[in-house]
Formats: structure tokens, C-alpha cells, sequence
């Protein structure tokens, strides 16, 4: 009989595997000509939204960015409404008109607009708070966003007014062909901290620890009604978008993680781990036919 | 009532009428209340309810529609037209994009209001009239306030039937400016009257003891008593009478009964106080071209270039009401 521990375990797990077969299927939907418009995979970083967004409540509010699709399905569970979506379909989530990157979901928005969407998380969790209400609100952030301005009025009104706001960034030392090292100045995990604002820094891929981690600062956000800074070194697998990948043997190299998958089925038996992948494959598969051949 | 107090009050109505509405912005709270002292008083009697922001446009504005998309309704006001540019993004790729692009499901209520115009000599960065960088974009509802309307009941229906995102433009110099609504003394030279198919708002002016005008004036906001004293100056002097058509919702708005007005003028002046090129002049005379209107039609507004801050440089820059009856009389050649 599994124990608890186990079940979580295969859950967190699967929920990996079905971002990853997700993600993968789509880049080869893409590359056959069979989806138009771009997209922005999370694949080698769908632990972090797995390990986060599985310590939230229903009525928590998330605000994602262009990368949004393993925040959606660790939240939603849905890839067929998102594939549904992609397609620009009417029964799509956002009646085809948003596509990838524009998702709303009843307390879930993203938006194509890096920085941009922090205020607007900001505003959702003040309202929560304004309201009574026990939620917090999430914004995701990759290491590029910290060069938007509007992040860092965020900071200063989140710490002022005492808003509930967690900020996830999702450091994978890339922003589309930039490298960290052009588009970051100096540090990532304590750029909070001078706006009186607590932070807490991960570097790993194990999506146990980020979810430990994920439910202290989420805990944090709840209790103090106060912002608070995760930040997460992550390793983007992918390209950027669609094929766009300019990155060298030895930039690469430079920031790999293990692979969360990889890392997260370690941890199972053989046979349950493959067993979950197949499930997973198998679903995105069942999905992608009835989406595509659904006209 | 001035037209802040106006304002003022109208605000007070729309924050007593729901609790969900919110005040934010900067040095909005007592004892300053406002830059222009329009939200006097608000703070004292709600300030749970009034936030003091950094001056940081753009968060502002993008918390406004964070609060919008959770319920509340908030007001958020930018002490200077000028400054609405910190928040473009905001207003455009956010606010006025989330309930088209997520499918129809969402709503923002956010209200951003702002003093544009100049003649105060503030200089080229805190006078301009910026409204023409939203004109036109979808989502983002445009409404000018002017003092001929009741302002009260233009900033509590505005705020109460607020949906989506609406930029409200106020006005530097009408604030000081008494709110003229219905007939008082200053407008006894007029009738004042919402045409056919207008807005609640809009109001066509003509002159009483005369019919069959000549020429149809268009202004908006803070240009309303220049075209007035114009139309009055061309009425005495000239024996050219003016509709003046004053429309306050801008964007989105059918401006049918604008061309109609034009059609029985056989002639149509814009006047602006906002840079003329892509203007709010541009798409009315645009609107009541297509419509196959006949008549002549212009625009006065001012001068290219920045706006000076010295007195007499910014006089000679931004329309007075001698170039709106100048550019009536050249409009209308030698005679009707």
C-alpha cells in the first residue's frame, strides 16, 4: 500500500511529466506547421511551477507570464483547453482570441507583458486584502523581467501598503538570447531586501525542495500580509520561443540543472515511473487528436 | 461651485453610493488633497478608502487594475496629464486589453483621471494635452469633462456605470472656472441641448434669437469657454453664428449627430488645444467626411513645437479665442 508521501510523490511527478509531454508535443506541433503564431515552453523548469502552485488554494490569485503553460496545467490540470486554445479555437479559454501567452482562468491571468504584470498581481492581492480575505495573490518573473522598471515601483508599493504579494522569479540566467550576466546587475535572491521585503533563494531543480520551500514563503505571504521574494535558479531546457536558441555547448553547461523529471522519478519505483510518463504521453496524445481533429 | 468642488463632490457621491470604490494616487490625502486640491476632504472621511502613492505611474495604474479585476473600483488619479505617459503600458497592453483577449470574461473598472492643458505656464512637460496618444485604442473608453455639464453627476454616473477602463481628462484652467450647468447668466446667450443620438453628456449650444447657423464649432474639455466667447465675438462682430458641438465622451462614440450638425451648417471648425496632427480634430473632421457631409471644414489648435513656459510665448502658442474666430472667418471666406 503506498504511504501518503509516496502518493505525493507520483502526483508531483506527474504532474512534471504532463507539462513536459505537453510542452514537447507542442514544439513538434509547431514544427510541423500544424499550429501557427509562437509559443514559450517551460520545459527543465516545470518543477517550479509544480512545487509552487501545488501549495496554493483555490482562491489564491496567479499572475504568469509568455511562459505560463506549466502554470496553467499544474493549476488547472486542463492541457486540452489549453491545446484548444493555442489553436485559436472559440471553446478554447479564452475564445481562441488570447492564444499561448494571454490565459484567464478565474483566478489565473497571464500576459505577454513581462513587468507589467506585477501591478497588476499586486492590485489583485491588495484587493484580496482589502477584502478580508485569506488569499495571496503570485506573480511569476523570469531573470529578463528584472529589467522593467515597473518591478521595482512594485516592490516599493508592495512593501509600503503591505500587500500579500508573492514574487516567483524563475532565474534560468537567460532572457531570450541574453545572458544574465548583460541583463542582471548584481544579485538576484536579495534584490528584495533593500525595499524591506524577506526573500528566500533556491538552486535546484528537486521539485521536494521547492515545494517546501514554495509552502514556507507562500505561508509567509498569508500570515504577514506582506510581499515576499522567491527566487529560484532554473535551468531553461528549451529555446526561448520556437527554434531561437543561440546558446553555446559551455552556456549551457553553465547553468544545467538536472533535469526535474529526471530528478523527481529518481525517487519513484522504475515501474511507476514509467508508468506515469506513459500516462502522461498518452494524455497529450488523446488530447492533441481531439483538438485537432475535433473541427 | 467651481468646477473642483463639482468634481469633488462627484467623487464623494460615487465613494458614498459603493464602498467598492478606492482612491488612489499622489499627495491625493489631506490636508493637501491633491495638487489641485480635488480630493480635499476625502481621505478625512474615508481613509481606509484614500491611498497615498510614490510617484510611480505605472505601478499605480497597474495595482488600479489588479483592485478592478478583484472586485473594487478604483479611481485613480495622475497629477498631470503629462505624467499618463508613465502608464501607457498599463492603460493600453493591460487594462484595455483584458476583457477582449481573455475571451469576454473579465471586467475593469478602472477609472484614471487626469488635469490636461495648459496656460498656466508650467512649462512644455506639465501643459500638454496628451489625450491624443489613447484616442482610438480599443478597450479604453475616452471621456472629456468640460464646465458646462454637471460635473458632479458626470464623475458619479462615470464612476457608477464604470465596466471597463475610461481615461477621464479634466482640465488645469477649468478647475478655478465656475461649473455652468443649465441656464445661469453665462450661458443665457445660449440654448444648450442634448442632440438626437448624442451621449448624456454631449450638449449642442446655439445661439438664442437666431436659427439656421452658419457654422458648426467642435470643442472638447478645457477649449469649451474659448468657443463660447468666440461663437459671441462672431455672432456681434461678424454676424457668424455658431453651433458649438461639445461632445464628452471622446472614444468610442459615433458621431453621427456631429455630422448632422455639420450637414445643416454647411460648415464645421474643430478647435483643440492638443497637437492637430492625428488628432481629435483629424478623426471628426474624418467621421463627418465619410459620412458624405458637405461642408467646409478646419481645424485651429496649436502651435507645432513644445509649449514655452514664459507668459507671453505660451499665450502666442496655444489657441486663444482671436485664432478660433480668425480661423471661423477664414473658414467662411468673405461671406455665409
Amino acid at each position: 500500500m503506498k504511504s501518503g508521501r509516496e502518493d505525493c510523490r507520483s502526483s508531483l511527478f506527474g504532474r512534471i511529466a504532463l507539462i513536459r509531454a505537453f510542452e514537447e508535443r507542442l514544439l513538434e506541433l509547431f514544427a510541423q506547421g500544424r499550429i501557427s503564431g509562437t509559443t514559450h515552453t517551460c520545459i527543465g523548469q516545470e518543477a517550479d511551477a509544480v512545487g509552487v502552485i501545488g501549495n496554493l488554494r483555490p482562491e489564491d490569485w496567479i499572475f504568469s507570464n509568455h511562459r505560463c503553460h506549466g502554470h496553467y496545467i499544474a493549476r488547472f490540470d486542463d492541457p486540452e483547453g489549453l491545446l484548444r486554445e493555442i489553436l485559436g479555437r472559440k471553446d478554447g479559454i479564452c475564445a481562441g482570441v488570447g492564444g499561448s501567452q494571454h490565459l484567464q482562468r478565474e483566478r489565473f491571468f497571464s500576459n505577454g507583458i513581462q513587468g507589467g504584470i506585477v501591478p497588476c498581481a499586486a492590485g489583485l492581492a491588495l484587493g484580496s486584502r482589502l477584502g478580508g480575505e485569506d488569499s495571496i495573490a503570485v506573480a511569476f518573473l523570469g531573470d529578463g523581467t528584472l529589467g522593467e522598471g515597473v518591478v521595482y515601483e512594485t516592490l516599493n508599493m508592495a512593501s509600503l501598503w503591505g500587500i500579500p504579494l508573492l514574487l516567483v522569479v524563475e532565474d534560468n540566467g537567460w532572457a531570450q538570447s541574453t545572458p544574465a550576466r548583460v541583463g542582471v546587475a548584481g544579485d538576484v535572491a536579495t534584490r528584495a531586501r533593500s525595499f524591506g521585503i524577506d526573500h528566500l533563494h533556491l538552486e535546484t531543480t528537486d521539485v521536494d525542495a521547492l515545494s517546501e520551500a514554495a509552502a514556507r514563503a507562500i505561508d509567509a505571504v498569508r500570515s504577514s500580509r506582506r510581499p515576499f521574494w522567491l527566487s529560484i535558479r532554473t535551468f531553461r531546457a528549451g529555446p526561448h520561443s520556437k527554434g531561437d536558441d543561440v546558446r553555446t555547448e559551455s552556456d549551457i553547461a553553465s547553468r544545467r540543472l538536472p533535469d526535474p523529471l529526471d530528478a523527481a522519478g529518481a525517487k519513484l519505483d522504475a515501474e511507476v515511473r514509467d508508468r506515469l510518463v506513459g500516462q502522461a504521453r498518452d494524455r497529450v496524445d488523446a488530447c492533441v487528436r481531439a483538438v485537432l481533429e475535433d473541427r | 461651485m467651481d468646477c473642483r468642488t463639482a468634481i469633488g463632490l462627484g467623487l464623494a457621491k460615487a465613494m458614498e453610493e459603493d464602498p467598492k470604490v478606492l482612491l488612489l494616487g499622489e499627495d491625493i490625502v489631506d490636508p493637501y488633497g491633491g495638487a489641485f486640491k480635488v480630493t480635499r476632504g476625502l481621505s478625512s472621511r474615508w481613509p481606509d478608502r484614500v491611498f497615498a502613492s510614490p510617484i510611480s505611474e505605472a505601478a499605480l495604474v497597474g495595482i488600479g487594475n489588479g483592485l478592478a479585476l478583484s472586485g473594487w473600483k478604483p479611481v485613480v488619479e495622475i497629477m498631470f496629464g503629462d505624467f499618463v505617459t508613465l502608464a501607457v503600458d498599463q492603460l493600453v497592453n493591460h487594462a484595455a486589453k483584458f476583457r477582449g483577449m481573455y475571451g469576454g470574461k473579465v471586467s475593469v473598472p478602472l477609472l484614471v483621471r487626469t488635469p490636461m492643458g495648459g496656460r498656466r505656464g508650467y512649462g512644455p512637460t506639465h501643459s500638454q494635452s496628451l489625450e491624443t496618444l489613447f484616442l482610438g485604442t480599443p478597450g479604453l473608453e475616452v471621456v472629456s469633462a468640460n464646465e458646462i455639464v454637471d460635473l458632479t453627476e458626470l464623475v458619479a454616473s462615470t464612476i457608477s456605470e464604470l465596466r471597463d477602463p475610461v481615461l477621464f481628462l479634466e482640465n488645469k484652467s477649468m478647475y478655478g472656472r465656475e461649473n455652468r450647468t443649465g441656464v445661469d447668466s453665462r450661458l443665457d446667450a445660449f440654448r444648450v441641448k442634448t442632440p438626437e443620438g448624442a451621449g448624456r453628456f454631449d450638449r449642442i449650444l446655439s445661439l438664442r434669437g437666431f436659427s439656421g447657423a452658419d457654422l458648426t464649432i467642435v470643442a472638447h474639455g478645457g477649449m469649451v469657454p474659448l468657443v463660447l466667447e468666440a461663437a459671441t465675438i462672431l455672432a456681434i462682430e461678424d454676424e457668424i453664428f455658431a453651433d458649438i458641438a461639445v461632445p464628452a465622451r471622446l472614444h468610442p462614440v459615433d458621431m453621427s449627430w456631429i455630422a448632422t450638425a455639420a450637414s445643416a451648417t454647411g460648415a464645421m471648425l474643430v478647435a483643440e488645444e492638443s497637437q492637430l496632427p492625428w488628432g481629435f480634430g483629424a478623426e471628426v473632421l474624418a467621421s463627418v467626411a465619410e459620412r458624405g457631409v458637405q461642408a467646409r471644414m478646419g481645424r485651429v489648435g496649436p502651435a507645432r513645437g513644445v509649449i514655452p513656459a514664459g507668459a507671453d510665448a505660451e499665450t502666442g502658442h496655444l489657441p486663444q479665442v482671436g485664432d478660433v474666430v480668425s480661423a471661423a472667418r477664414a473658414l467662411l471666406g468673405g461671406g455665409r
